[in-house]
């Protein structure tokens, strides 16, 4: 079974596993598909229009989908290895242990953002940035320059506090938890963190980076503990709403799982704690 | 980059670019009534603009209903090549350099992408695996 650990908390052969992973889907060219695949939608997700992966009550089990089909493929290379979640209230300095060279290497140097060290630095030669909007080859960040501060455990809990999953008109204009959550309301919790990581992460290709992942991980365990805290809380909307994926109705591009058969996560995982 | 810093950049540019007759509003904190964005509804669309910003051209005007990819109504390019971007419900602005953080005019857009350039050259979207 597979369970998904705090990165904060995972061995130096947890780390390395996970790396050597992630290059090998990288070197095959699965990677990049998921880079592409996102990028589609964060194309294609419109607020008046068609929306599924972002900017609408499916921007959770989207995403939930998304990162279990990306976990089924590390798996397929080291069936050890799960995705680690980054809580990022909580390691929200880039001098967290998330951005040592033994795992996901730092911020970018000043000049150009390039990242310089680490597993993903252009330097070591196995990250080439293939799916990419602009001229640049090479993974980029520049960690808390573009907004200062990561959300706090206490802006995360008052987000975690409402009780409707979503509201009309379901998109970046919704009141409710998917939509703060998402961060297009309120006080941003995960458009803020695209934000300060910099580089990829703050474009349509956030994939690019690896830390996508994680945090995504940890968006989706706050998905989890939001249905703890409220048991009576559901999905919604239920059915019948136009360009908008109702409960019942499957998600492109799988076409063949729906929100319903996604609000449990305990089939397919677990979390550490 | 910090939104002091940018804002400084951004006041600067203007007052270059207004020396070249490519008249440009300063920050848009500080001229409210130029751009259209935030404050307008969803139905009429940002006036066009031209100007250099950073050394680079930036361009936007409405486009014809549909467009070539969802009818986002707006065209923005940077030096020719077209940026995309998208409005949002409440009348701000995202474009595919800075997807999680909108502002409130196609303008904006434009010199924040110019900002995340670096003087990097935009590729035409949609993005594919460059060879
Ligand atoms: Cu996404
Ligand atoms: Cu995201």
């Amino acid at each position: 079974m597979t369970v998904r650990k705090n990165q904060a908390s995972l061995t130096a052969d947890e780390k390395r596993r996970f790396v050597a992973a992630v290059l090998e889907l990288k070197g095959s060219g699965r990677y990049d598909d998921f880079v592409t695949t996102h990028n589609a939608f964060i194309l294609g997700d419109t607020d008046d229009g068609e929306r599924t992966g972002h900017r609408s009550p499916s921007f959770l089990p989207w995403h939930r989908r998304f990162l279990l089909e990306f976990e089924r493929a590390l798996q397929s290379v080291d069936a050890s290895v799960a995705l680690p979640y980054w809580d990022w209230s909580t390691d929200r300095s880039p001098r967290s242990s998330l951005w040592a060279p033994d795992f996901l290497g730092g911020t970018g140097r000043s000049r150009d953002g390039q990242v310089m060290d680490g597993p993903f630095a252009a330097s070591a030669g196995k990250w080439p940035v293939n799916v990419r909007v602009d001229g640049r080859t090479y993974l980029r960040r520049s960690l808390g320059t573009n907004v200062r501060e990561l959300p706090t455990r206490a802006e995360v809990d008052s987000v975690l506090a409402m009780a409707t999953y979503d509201m009309a008109p379901w998109n970046s204009a919704s009141d409710g938890f998917r939509n703060h959550l998402e961060g297009w309301r309120g006080v941003n919790l995960h458009n803020r963190v695209h934000v300060w990581v910099g580089g990829q992460m703050a474009t349509g290709v956030s994939p690019n980076d690896p830390v996508f992942w994680l945090h995504h991980a940890y968006i989706d365990r706050l998905w989890a503990e939001w249905q703890r805290r409220h048991p009576g809380s559901a999905y919604v909307p239920g059915g019948g709403t136009p360009n908008v994926v109702d409960l019942n109705e499957t998600m492109k591009p799988w076409n063949d799982t729906t929100p319903a058969a996604l609000l449990d996560h305990t089939p397919y995982y677990t979390f550490d704690a | 980059m910090p939104d002091l810093s940018r804002r400084r950049a951004l006041t600067a540019a203007a007052a270059l670019a207004g020396a070249t007759a490519l008249a440009v509003p300063a920050a848009r904190a500080s001229d409210p009534t130029h751009d259209h964005g935030a404050s307008h509804g969803s139905h009429d669309s940002p006036a066009a603009f031209d100007e250099i910003y950073k050394g680079r051209r930036i361009q936007g005007r409405p486009s014809s209903g549909g467009g070539h990819h969802h009818g986002a109504g707006y065209t923005v390019s940077v030096d020719g090549v077209e940026l995309h971007v998208m409005r949002n419900a409440d009348g701000t602005w995202i474009s595919v350099v800075s997807h999680y953080d909108p502002v409130s005019t196609p303008r904006a857009a434009a010199r924040a992408a110019v900002d995340e350039l670096q003087g990097a050259r935009l590729l035409p979207f949609p993005a594919s695996p460059a060879n």
